[in-house]
């Protein structure tokens, strides 16, 4: 699942696949960055589905106590796989839970890019300037299945999708308007398109033909060195493997 | 101010930690365990600028006194009080340590932990294995109260440390003593890697020892052997120790027979080495807990033992713990695995 990429590099912490987890992680993250007196902000992805775990409660809940630099980010898209909003929540949304855990909330159109942008600027600026937390509430639609193993036609219309998709797609808006504003055109567009391919095709070539990671790294990163017990774990594992060569 | 790291074990009879202290001419103060506690998160604070203490009522000092004084000593912004709620106290560690800091959050009873059990075992226990070490929450050590203190009943007297044993990641440690407590917190605090640190609640008050003054850590992983004996290995870990020792003289006044104690103090990575060693030497085994006798650690140890030492043992491994049963309020004093119950299974196994 490609969620799970991560890079202490690029300050991205890798998440797991329980939901709405790095929601209070983010909040001590974010309370590192207070402490340090840095201008930085922890920034906090989450679907309207994960706001209903009660880590997001906590999350909210921390941050406003401990007045904390944070700027969650709610991409409120419709669905929790087949769970359409009527079923997930009654309240209005996912902002107006901000206002009952004290903290700064705003709704916005997250097919507009130049609108979302806007919103963040000014939500990570406050959350620096007041040490204080920020929710954001992004309205879009999820035009593609949930996953690879979901066919989201089972539980929706095609007509619903097709609205969404030719109505409000926000690249095309973006695209329209950049070529409105004269910044942009059609032959740059399919250029680009035919460029970011191939760098996606090279990437793709480049994984395919690194193989698989060493057996000896099942072991490693468990703790920081191995101990004793997984010594011997892994030793008796790599002479199983050795003995049938040809099972594994 | 030097770190000092009293590494064990020792050969033959490992000599008390004060004795120790005084063969390095170190001062020590007379203290109970909650002053020891209290004692090592200061001198972690000391030395470490990151080091911060939070969880429910810490602020004030604690419900159990562990952080008297802390806050007056470091500041609002690195000893506060948390909302309550645990599943949030352990998300906000997780991040905070995932941030190269150190984190010590305090679960108010180790019976509360479990609704931060996703958070301990789905993301710290995990943090650094999946994300290929990029990352990780080595600065993350959790404080929690353990076991019985004679009134707990239900939800005041859990000892929880083997659902955390059987998670790879983290690791666990349960202290017996104030001068053990300060040494293995510190090491706990310091280790690089998670660890659930259970305090036994019922030693705060009455556990009383010279602590050796300043710095020092007693190493994770290393088990101590208490007393030497030539007859039977008694194994335990926290509390329980003080209802071994006792069991111990007993079977030795009484019957003459003598006792290998240990002590484990990590449970996990725990010091089969030392047991297996002891085992090899006595042939019998008792390990006592108080937590259910039904996939407790007990089980764990007089498995590996049992591969380690089959040819060794000369009676069937003992375990002497908790019924499967609730922790019970008007029940206890049957329920625990008292010093009576101990002996017998000394005995038993000293007569197989």
């Amino acid at each position: 699942m490609p969620i799970h990429v991560g890079s202490s590099e690029h300050h991205f912490h890798t998440i797991s696949s329980p939901l709405s987890t790095q929601i209070p992680q983010a909040v001590g993250a974010a309370y590192a960055l207070k402490q340090e007196g840095r201008d930085n902000v922890a920034m906090c992805f989450f679907g309207e589905g994960a706001a209903s775990e009660g880590d997001f409660h906590a999350a909210l809940n921390f941050a406003g106590t401990l007045e904390v630099p944070i700027v969650f980010f709610c991409r409120n898209n419709g669905y929790a796989i087949s769970t359409p909003t009527h079923e997930q929540y009654r309240g209005d949304g996912i902002a107006s839970r901000a206002v009952g855990y004290g903290m700064h909330a705003i709704r916005v159109d997250g097919n507009d890019m130049a609108a979302v942008y806007a919103a963040t600027k000014a939500a990570r600026e406050l959350a620096i300037s007041n040490s204080c937390p920020v929710l954001i509430e992004a309205m879009t639609y999820r035009v593609g299945h949930h996953s690879t193993s979901d066919d989201s036609s089972r539980y929706r219309s095609i007509d619903e999708i097709k609205k969404w998709k030719e109505d409000v797609d926000p690249i095309s808006r973006f695209r329209n308007y950049l070529e409105k504003e004269g910044l942009w055109s059609q032959d740059e567009d399919t250029q680009l398109r035919s460029d970011e391919r191939l760098e996606v095709l090279k990437a793709l070539e480049a994984a395919e033909t690194a193989g698989k990671p060493s057996l000896e790294e099942m072991f490693t990163d468990v703790f920081d060195e191995k101990p004793a017990h997984l010594v011997e774990q892994e030793e008796a594992m790599l002479a199983h493997i050795a003995k049938y060569p040809d099972k594994y | 101010m030097s770190l000092k790291r009293i590494l064990t074990p020792l050969p033959a009879a490992s000599a008390p930690l004060r004795r120790q202290a005084a063969a390095m001419s170190t001062a020590v103060t007379k203290m109970n365990l909650f002053t020891a506690v209290n004692d090592a998160m200061r001198i972690a604070m000391k030395t470490d600028d990151t080091a911060v203490v939070f969880g429910e009522d810490v602020a004030f000092g604690g419900v159990f006194r562990c952080s008297v004084g802390l806050r007056e000593e470091f500041g609002n912004d690195r000893v506060f009080n948390t909302p309550l709620c645990e599943q949030g106290i352990a998300g906000f560690a997780i991040g905070y340590a995932s941030m190269g800091k150190t984190a010590i959050a305090e679960i108010q009873f180790a019976d509360y932990i479990f609704p931060a059990f996703d958070q301990i075992v789905n993301e710290a226990a995990k943090y650094r294995y999946r994300s290929g070490n990029e990352f990780d929450v080595g600065g993350l050590t959790f404080r929690t109260p353990c076991g019985a203190v004679g009134h707990g009943g239900h939800y005041h007297s859990q000892s929880p440390e083997a659902y955390f044993t059987m998670t790879p990641g983290l690791k666990v440690v349960m202290p017996r003593s104030p001068a053990e407590a300060k040494g293995l917190l510190l090491a706990s605090i310091r280790d690089p890697n998670p660890v659930v640190f259970l305090e036994p609640k019922a030693l705060y008050r009455t556990s009383v020892e010279e602590v050796p003054d300043g710095d020092y850590e007693i190493a994770l992983g290393k088990a101590d052997v208490m007393r030497t004996g030539a007859d039977v290995t008694v194994v335990g870990w926290g509390g329980q120790l003080r209802v071994l020792e006792a069991a111990c003289d007993m079977a030795e006044q009484e019957r003459g027979i003598s006792c290998e104690l240990i002590d484990l103090r990590t449970l996990m990575p725990w010091d089969v080495e030392t047991v297996e060693k002891s085992v090899n030497k006595t042939g019998r085994l008792i390990v006592s807990h108080e937590a259910p006798v039904t996939g407790g650690f007990a089980a764990e140890i007089a498995t590996k033992i049992t591969e380690r030492c089959f040819l060794s043992l000369e009676a069937p491994i003992e375990r002497v713990c908790g019924y499967d049963t609730p922790f019970p309020l008007i029940y206890e004093k049957y329920y625990v695995p008292d010093k009576l119950k101990c002996f017998e299974a000394i005995v038993k196994a000293a007569e197989y």
